[in-house]
């Protein structure tokens, strides 16, 4: 179904507390919907990814009916995690057909050029000192934007900058909208704000244990 | 006492906590708003737990008959995250240095160092209250928390 999503999804992995709170609350200023998670095994169970490659070689993001995916447009990773690093995570979803299109940016506090470059070779597609900060944050938007256009199984798709707009169902609500063109002005009560939640069956996520913010 | 001189003891307060709060803090007051009146209450409450926890694991791990320093690497290496996280400077560069002994690992340096990562954590927490003090009494006045420069 056609997705016209104002609005990007950014998956935030970092082991840190204070780190976790303080990414989210960079994405949510910046209208991002924001699931924040502590490791990199929860992040690629989020993501769908399976051991079992063959599992892993359907698009997760054609809504298949019975399949309760989220889509994640970006995933933004601290370098230094204990088990999985952020590395290694960028290396699992650069490996995986499903996955692969996502971009990742790492964070890490330290400034270690070889880490840098390693990272940035394996597709990342910026590495971010900590503390991050509001600016760096504006740099992701336009890796989100590329990977969409570069989307091609969807329809084409009518890139709406109304911040009010939430869900997948809107293409549907304009149809509806320019035929009763000339009602009131009150069309939004029609659009599903994110203040309804999201879509039932769409975007949440069946996971448990997940941070899932998306207010 | 009056909303704005209570701003202005709030703005000559952080002022004065240039050397104990870097840029960082700076930061985080740019995020709070309306949506978020907490945030910076809440990122430095967590801040204060995960740092008491912290100096406990470290107190712990140093007490050791067998110190394991990578662990007490790794201990540190979290608290200079969080410390740089909320813009506490002198925390982080205690760390900077605990890391560095910890690399020799030499147990009583690494005593020393906890000592002085401990005594700068109570100084920066210190502060903090009384800046949160000074901003809760601001909104109690009726007032809005001045914006910082940078």
């Amino acid at each position: 179904m056609a997705a016209t999503e104002a609005q990007f999804h950014v998956l935030a992995v970092d082991d840190s507390l204070i780190d976790r709170k303080l990414i989210e609350r960079l994405l949510k200023t910046s209208s991002y919907q924001v699931t924040t998670v502590d490791s990199g095994s929860k992040a690629l169970e989020f993501l769908g990814w399976n051991e079992d490659e063959r599992a892993n070689s359907n698009e997760a993001f054609i809504s298949s009916k019975n399949q309760q995916v989220v889509e994640v447009n970006l995933v933004i990773t601290d370098y230094c995690m204990p088990e999985m690093t952020g590395y290694d995570l960028l290396k699992k979803m650069k490996e995986s057909s499903i996955l692969k299109n996502i971009p990742v940016v790492i964070m890490s506090s330290e400034n270690v050029p070889s880490r840098i470059n390693r990272c940035l070779e394996e597709g990342a597609e910026e590495f971010f000192l900590k503390p991050v900060r509001l600016s760096d944050v504006n740099k992701l938007k336009p890796h989100m934007m590329k990977a969409k256009s570069k989307d091609v199984e969807k329809p084409e798709k009518q890139e709406k900058q109304d911040n009010n707009e939430s869900t997948e169902e809107a293409s549907s609500e304009i149809q509806l909208q320019t035929q009763q063109s000339h009602q009131t002005a009150q069309s939004n009560n029609k659009r599903k704000s994110m203040d309804d939640g999201p879509t039932p069956d769409r975007t949440r996520p069946r996971y448990s244990g997940f941070t899932v913010m998306s207010n | 006492m009056e909303v704005d001189q209570l701003q202005r003891s709030f703005l000559e307060y952080t002022n004065s906590l240039f050397r104990f709060l870097d840029g960082q803090f700076g930061q985080l007051q740019l995020l709070q708003d309306e949506s978020n009146p907490e945030f910076v209450f809440e990122v430095v409450s967590l801040f204060f737990e995960d740092s008491e926890r912290i100096l406990n694991d470290l107190t712990l791990a140093l007490d050791q008959q067998n110190v394991d320093f990578k662990k007490i690497d790794a201990h540190v290496h979290q608290f200079k995250g969080s410390s740089s996280s909320i813009g506490a400077q002198r925390v982080r560069n205690a760390c900077i240095a605990f890391r560095n002994f910890c690399e020799g690992q030499n147990v009583e340096a690494c005593r020393r160092c906890l000592q002085q990562v401990k005594q700068e954590y109570l100084l920066v927490k210190t502060k903090l209250e009384a800046l949160l003090r000074l901003e809760q009494q601001i909104l109690a006045a009726g007032g809005v928390i001045p914006m910082l420069d940078s």
